[in-house]
């Protein structure tokens, strides 16, 4: 029973990781339909910039709690600002070009900013002090569970409750969804689409940035690759719950951390990632618009 | 069309022969080419680099004292990315620029892709860091040689010191999915299985790069080994090492050579105390070893990377056989670096009839202090 | 002149640029040593590269707008310099015949790297109109190509190595195999539509590629197969050089049939209806087109090709591994698609030897080949997302006596 606990819990805060990382994918698709696969090393960059931050600010001899608030903040604010100029380069200019240019597009972005960083930094891993201290009352079950795990599951349901929040009840969360539904409605009525884009791109990738602190001071190292696996993970994660739908990310994403922590477990991590991906097909071939996604009739 | 290109084909196979048995002598040079292939840029670079500067350094001192055979040493360097498809790329490249031997390629996959060609051109290959057992063990690559030991020698090591020395009965066996983690722990599970004083309690691949380990570290935890056996390199490692000692297990970790490197120590810092590692015997006390690096530290700055010794011992091996031969020639040179022995930074040696250097050797170390401390 | 306000605008991007590259530029931390490095220089170098870069940018772009205005206004679609050669016969034909030539003399002019690595190009030649078939043609968004790829190599890998089956065995074979993968991967996908398609084609790859890297008893596992043997002849042995521009020669010979066989293909009913389908689902099922059956050929077709420039790339380089098969692969293949202009033969022709081709030339700057490549994917698409040669759809004009 222990076992599967702790397994559960691996997953659960594995999935949460992926779930920060799905929304911006999921967000960006709901708006433009765009597979933005630059999105994983936006997370990436958040991470580096965090190490920066945290390892300066440790030389000149700060206290760990504000190495950690600094070094968030400012992951947080550089990766919004490299996901805000990404689109403007990038996908904006391709608005109305056909389907496949704004991908190609995103997939060479991709390939730009990991030779980025490994040309500007370092292409060897660097280990990434860990930012998420030790908590002594959790001590008695941190054998089960560790407190940067816990501090991960926390933050990432804050995160996600805020988030709804600023969806359902704000003017941007508005007016992001009526850019969802129809742009050119929305257009009609007064929201200033290009606007509402950059916002999304803005707080996608803060939420990446988030994702990529915590992982980061979970595992303790980073290099410039890592962008792209959990990208893709993500990514599989966003269209298992049914792209563009919000709550199907976070479903999706635990569903696959839970899926491959249990295939791990009980059978084998050689095909831990063939697990993920079966479930994928399967998931799709019974329900084709993802656990949660709108399956929408073509109306002719 | 096909038959008009077979004809055509036919043709151009006649002319081209003719014109290579016509000019085939005409190519040799004044200068002794040493081709350096390897990575050089990309992921893997950190692997690869090295290998470029220490052939620098080898041939900057023998041309110093005026080459050999009255011919100066020239250095090709060129790139495979550690792919085996541009292996080949690289290794036709070196060719048409006439090439005389070979130091190189680093990665066992690409040196394995590009020795097709340097065989059917006659062409000696010596390696520095390819250690995939079946490279000289094969006898598919006469023209092979390394100045590394291969992985399976490395694994017997490893279980004979788990089970001998540390007295383990349960292990687990744990690699990387890749070409040199798997082989290496392919191998440590069937030694320990022929072993009746231990058992293989688990064995599993984990993904490079995946979010994090603690499904794999749990599942250790569950088997209750004594110790685990890693085939990989170190940022994987010192990911589980980590996750391991944060659940307060303490079971004991042996890994390979690629975990044998300063960086584990750092990146894992206190959670590396007591990993035990197999590498290359210490050769710090070797003059020529010290030697080489001082030259390295004088030239480039900086503390040489990974592999530095033995490509510096191949190159001089290299350049030795081919003027102990007389000749760049194939047979001679083959003939003489299974027969003369060479003072390297790696210590005296020469070569079997399958390639694998004689003289060169693992040893166990251990982290202690924060150190690699040799057991003797 | 330029303007007050251009130029402030590009002062404005450049300290953006500026501020953005500040941590990852200008800070190089070491961690290890616990040392930090402040490389101010560089944070000139952006600046001053960005406000130059930013003029240039906003010029491209304006030209690109006005042109298409202009497009839209007349209503006339610009056909693009290289177009108007192609359609002409006094001037496409010479060219075709000059390429022929210098394609027959290749080998015999330059060095065999320069063969081995004009081999390579042709190989994606193959692979790209291949794709072309599933993505320019069919519309369906593929980005597990590479799996057939590695389905055809094996093929050729573990057939010769368990029955010593030759290459010209296993070619067909080959592309058999892709032919059953390509509908055992086209059965599940059928219900799924655009992007949901791409992402199980994507797991569908890395599922093919882990098999090969996880069953060593079947696939040897990452340490890969070695020793493959090169195309033969009729027994012959050859040497390395003759048998590098056999393979060449090989490769013309194939290339050209596909070219043959997709341009055939491209203009038959099924290639019609692959077209419709790409177009518009619902009302190609309304005009009678059976769904299944055209998109299962396509992916099918597809597959044929990859399969079989598979068991070519296992002969030409004489080893694989699983490492050769990432998705990155899938990627390069599609931007040739995409670069060279969906669904145009000599665009994606012409896409394979720039894409290829590039990095090969950019030895020169190694370190920084693998950004410009990305940096040249997005510009292209920045600036021409329709390709190097956008496929000119064939129009039919109603000559009545409209005055």
């Amino acid at each position: 029973m222990e076992y599967f606990l702790e397994l559960f819990l691996g997953g659960l805060t594995r999935g949460s990781i992926y779930a920060l990382i799905a929304l911006g994918y999921t967000m960006v698709y709901g708006i433009i339909e765009l597979i933005n696969f630059a999105h994983g090393e936006i997370y990436m960059i958040g991470a580096f910039t965090a190490l920066i931050v945290a390892s300066v600010l440790t030389l000149f001899g700060l206290n760990q709690i504000a190495i950690l608030v600094l070094a968030s903040i400012t992951a947080v604010i550089y990766s919004a600002a490299y996901g805000f100029t990404v689109e403007k380069i990038a996908y904006k200019p391709l608005r109305h070009a056909q389907r496949l240019s704004p991908l190609i597009s995103a997939i060479g972005m991709s390939i730009f900013l990991q030779n980025y960083v490994l040309l500007a930094q370092t292409s060897d891993f660097l280990p990434f002090p860990s930012l998420i201290p030790d908590f002594e009352f959790w001590e008695a079950y941190s054998h089960i569970i560790g407190s940067a795990e816990l501090v991960i599951l926390i933050t990432t349901t804050i995160v996600m409750i805020l988030l709804t929040f600023l969806i359902k009840f704000t003017k941007i969360g508005k007016a992001m969804r009526a850019t969802a539904q129809d742009r050119n409605m929305a257009m009609l009525v007064g929201v200033n689409v290009n606007q509402v884009i950059s916002m999304t791109f803005i707080i996608g990738s803060a939420l990446a940035a988030v994702g990529g602190v915590l992982i980061a001071s979970h595992i303790g190292m980073i290099n410039f690759y890592i962008g792209f696996i959990a990208g893709i993970k993500a990514f599989t994660a966003a269209v298992l719950g049914g792209i563009g739908s919000i709550p199907g990310a976070v479903l999706g994403s635990l569903v696959l951390g839970l899926t491959e922590s249990f295939a791990t477990g009980y059978v084998s991590s050689d095909y831990e990632d063939v697990f993920a991906f079966a479930l994928l097909v399967l998931i799709l071939i019974f329900r084709p618009a993802g656990i949660l996604g709108r399956s929408t009739t073509q109306k002719v | 069309m096909n038959n008009h290109l077979r004809g055509l084909f036919i043709t151009a196979v006649m002319v081209l022969v003719m014109i290579f048995t016509l000019t085939g002598n005409g190519l040799t040079a004044e200068m002794i080419k040493l081709g350096v292939a390897g990575a050089h840029s990309g992921d893997l670079a950190s692997y690869g680099i090295p290998s470029v500067k220490a052939a620098k350094l080898v041939v900057e001192d023998i041309n110093a004292k005026g080459g050999i055979l009255g011919k100066k040493v020239e250095i090709l360097a060129e790139d495979d990315v550690c792919k085996p498809e541009v292996a080949t790329n690289t290794a036709t490249k070196l060719l048409s620029q006439g090439v005389n031997v070979v130091m190189g390629h680093i990665c066992s996959g690409a040196t394995k892709a590009a020795l097709g060609i340097y065989k059917d051109s006659k062409i000696i290959c010596m390696s520095p860091s390819a250690t995939n057992p079946a490279l000289t063990q094969s006898g598919d690559y006469p023209n092979f040689y390394r100045t590394i030991a291969s992985d399976d020698a490395q694994a017997r090591l490893e279980v004979d010191f788990a089970i001998n020395v540390l007295k383990f009965k349960k292990i687990a066996v744990l690699h990387d999915k890749g070409d040199y983690g798997k082989g290496l722990a392919e191998y440590a599970k069937a030694f320990i299985e022929k072993n009746d004083k231990a058992e293989v309690v688990l064995y599993e691949g984990v993904t490079p790069g995946a979010v994090d380990y603690s499904a794999v570290v749990q599942k250790i935890k569950r088997s209750d080994a004594d110790a685990v056996i890693f085939g990989g390199y170190h940022p994987e490692a010192s990911k589980i090492v980590m996750q391991m000692r944060k659940k307060k297990m303490k079971t004991i970790f042996i890994s390979d050579d690629g975990v044998k490197d300063d960086t584990f120590i750092k990146v894992a810092q206190k959670y590396a105390e007591g990993v035990y590692a197999t590498g290359p015997k210490d050769t710090s006390k070797n003059p020529l070893a010290i030697a080489a690096n001082e030259a390295h530290k004088k030239e480039f700055g900086a503390e040489p990377g990974a592999f530095f010794l033995n490509a510096y011992a191949a190159t001089q091996a290299l350049l030795n056989a081919i003027e102990k031969a007389g000749s760049t020639e194939y047979e001679a040179v083959s003939k003489a670096l299974r027969t003369e022995y060479v003072e390297t930074p790696l210590g005296k040696i020469r070569f079997d009839d399958r390639g694998d250097a004689i003289g060169v050797g693992f040893s166990i170390y251990q982290v202690q202090n924060g150190v690699y401390v040799e057991l003797k | 002149m330029i303007k007050f306000s251009e130029i402030k605008k590009s002062f404005l991007v450049s300290l953006w640029f500026m501020f953005l590259t500040f941590p990852i530029m200008v800070i190089r931390v070491n961690p290890i040593e616990k040392t930090v490095q402040w490389r101010w220089r560089n944070m000139m170098i952006i600046g001053i590269g960005s406000f130059l870069l930013s003029f240039v940018w906003r010029f491209m772009l304006e030209r690109k707008e006005s042109g298409q205005k202009k497009a839209d206004v007349f209503g006339i679609h610009k056909i693009s310099f290289i177009q108007r050669i192609l359609q002409e016969p006094k001037i496409y034909i010479p060219l075709l015949i000059v390429t022929g030539v210098f394609a027959i003399v290749f080998p015999f002019i330059f060095s065999a790297y320069q063969t081995n690595i004009m081999i390579t190009a042709l190989m994606y030649v193959m692979l790209g109109l291949g794709l072309n078939i599933v993505v320019g043609l069919a519309g369906l968004l593929d980005l597990g190509y590479v799996a057939f790829y590695a389905v055809g190599a094996y093929s050729y890998a573990l057939l010769n190595y368990h029955f010593g089956l030759g290459f010209w065995t296993v070619l067909p074979i080959g592309a058999v195999l892709g032919v059953i993968f390509g509908i055992l991967l086209g059965f599940p996908v059928l219900r799924l539509r655009g992007d949901y398609l791409a992402i199980v084609t994507l797991g569908f790859g890395e599922i093919i590629r882990l098999i090969l890297e996880n069953w060593n008893e079947f696939s040897f596992g990452p340490s890969g197969i070695a020793n493959i043997p090169r195309p033969g002849f009729f027994g012959i042995e050859f040497s390395l050089q003759s048998a590098t521009n056999y393979i060449y020669y090989m490769m013309i010979g194939l290339t050209l049939f596909t070219i043959f066989v997709v341009n055939r293909l491209q203009n038959s009913r099924i290639g019609r209806a692959w077209m419709a389908l790409r177009e518009d689902e619902v009302a190609c099922q309304a005009m009678g087109i059976d769904k299944t059956k055209t998109k299962l050929t396509a992916f099918a077709l597809g597959a044929t090709w990859a399969g079989m420039v598979g068991v070519i790339f296992a002969a030409k380089t004489t080893f694989i591994n699983p490492a050769s098969f990432t998705f990155l692969e899938s990627a390069m293949i599609l931007s040739i698609v995409v670069i060279g202009g969906m669904g145009s033969i000599i665009g994606v022709v012409i896409g394979a030897l720039i894409l290829i081709l590039l990095p090969e030339y950019l030895r020169a700057f190694s370190d920084y080949r693998m950004m410009l490549f990305g940096a040249i994917l997005v510009i292209m698409m920045v600036f021409r997302p329709q390709g190097i040669i956008s496929n000119v759809r064939r129009t039919y004009k109603f000559q009545g006596k409209q005055q």
